[in-house]
């Protein structure tokens, strides 16, 4: 099995001989765990997957321009930063708005992340989905009014799914959720 | 986020390393020494801070996020309705799947919502099954239509 990793996008962008997809793949691994904290860490890491170090930067650019890679920085625990309060806000948002809204919300820096999804009638009339993440439910509670004062969203249905309890959480893999 | 946050308390130089870092590690042979410049500190003070909120369990990981739905794999939120009763069973139930990635208990009518990373775009659908058969509690599928991309910065 030849292993799925954006490999034919890259080679012909990069400087840099190409690497062999398994050399990639052991990257890809290796970056699971994470970025090493040595002075070279592309070099650290090339010399762990059998590749050059210009490679490995070249990969990285390209998997991140590819969208592969979401971010490459720290991955925190908003909790123990004191972010505690996390709430799910969600809209029901006539189709021919969602867009333009969704492009808003983005913009605002309490939000977090912000999709469209289906909705689910009769149960489940919302259309848009945000996140905030939040010092203190108070605070995030001013932050949903102060959208909706903004936005004049008064009318608008929405909800708001504080979380009460994290079961799993998982590093890694950005999955969009949280 | 303009909001600091009141707890826990960080040093400056942590406080710098953190907010700077959730932005991302420059592609450069020496990137550590570089930030380090960028923040008046030297390399080693940059990796001593690092290494240190690493292992006391502040920072996660420090590398990069991948973006599973790009990766050809399925990837979908999900959300179920369980009563109080049932609650923490079921959530066993759920999480006993490899595939659940993030599962959090919601205040909503709809209270237990996770999300479903699979291999392959068809898995979704079996999993949903498998999960609906295993606890006998229907699933909502809410894949993302569209996403409203954000700059995720959690500001210390």
């Amino acid at each position: 099995m030849t292993p799925r990793l954006h490999t034919d996008v890259c080679s012909v962008l990069r400087n840099s001989p190409p690497a062999s997809p398994w050399g990639l793949l052991r990257l890809r691994k290796l970056l699971e765990k994470g970025v090493p904290l040595t002075p070279r860490p592309f070099q650290t890491l090339a010399e762990q997957a059998g590749l050059s170090e210009a490679q490995v930067m070249d990969a990285v650019d390209c998997w991140q321009n590819d969208g592969l890679i979401k971010r490459m920085g720290l991955v925190v625990q908003h909790r123990t930063l004191g972010y505690r309060a996390n709430a799910m806000v969600v809209w029901d948002i006539p189709d021919e708005q969602v867009s333009r809204l969704g492009r808003q919300f983005a913009d605002i820096p309490f939000v977090t992340l912000c999709y469209q999804r289906p909705r689910r009638l009769p149960d489940w009339p919302y259309n848009l989905f945000c996140m905030i993440h939040g010092v203190s439910r108070d605070r995030v509670e001013g932050q949903i009014e102060e959208l909706i004062r903004t936005h004049q969203l008064q009318q608008c249905p929405h909800a708001v799914l504080f979380s009460s309890k994290a079961y799993r959480q998982r590093g890694g893999c950005y999955v969009g959720s949280d | 986020m303009s909001a600091q946050t009141e707890a826990p308390l960080f040093t400056g130089v942590e406080r710098a390393v953190i907010n700077r870092l959730q932005l991302g590690l420059p592609l450069t042979p020496r990137p550590y020494a570089d930030v380090a410049e960028e923040l008046g500190i030297s390399e080693e003070a940059l990796l001593d801070t690092l290494t240190r909120l690493l292992d006391n369990g502040t920072l996660t990981r420090f590398g990069p996020m991948f973006h599973a739905g790009e990766m050809g794999g399925g990837l979908t939120l999900a959300a179920m309705r369980i009563p109080d009763h049932a609650f923490a069973a079921v959530t066993e139930q759920v999480n006993h799947f490899d595939e659940v990635a993030h599962n959090y208990r919601r205040e909503h009518d709809l209270n237990m919502w996770f999300v479903l990373a699979t291999e392959t775009r068809e898995d979704i659908d079996r999993v949903i099954a498998d999960i609906e058969a295993a606890t006998g509690y229907p699933v909502y599928n809410m894949p993302k239509e569209e996403e409203f991309h954000v700059n995720l910065h959690f500001p210390v």
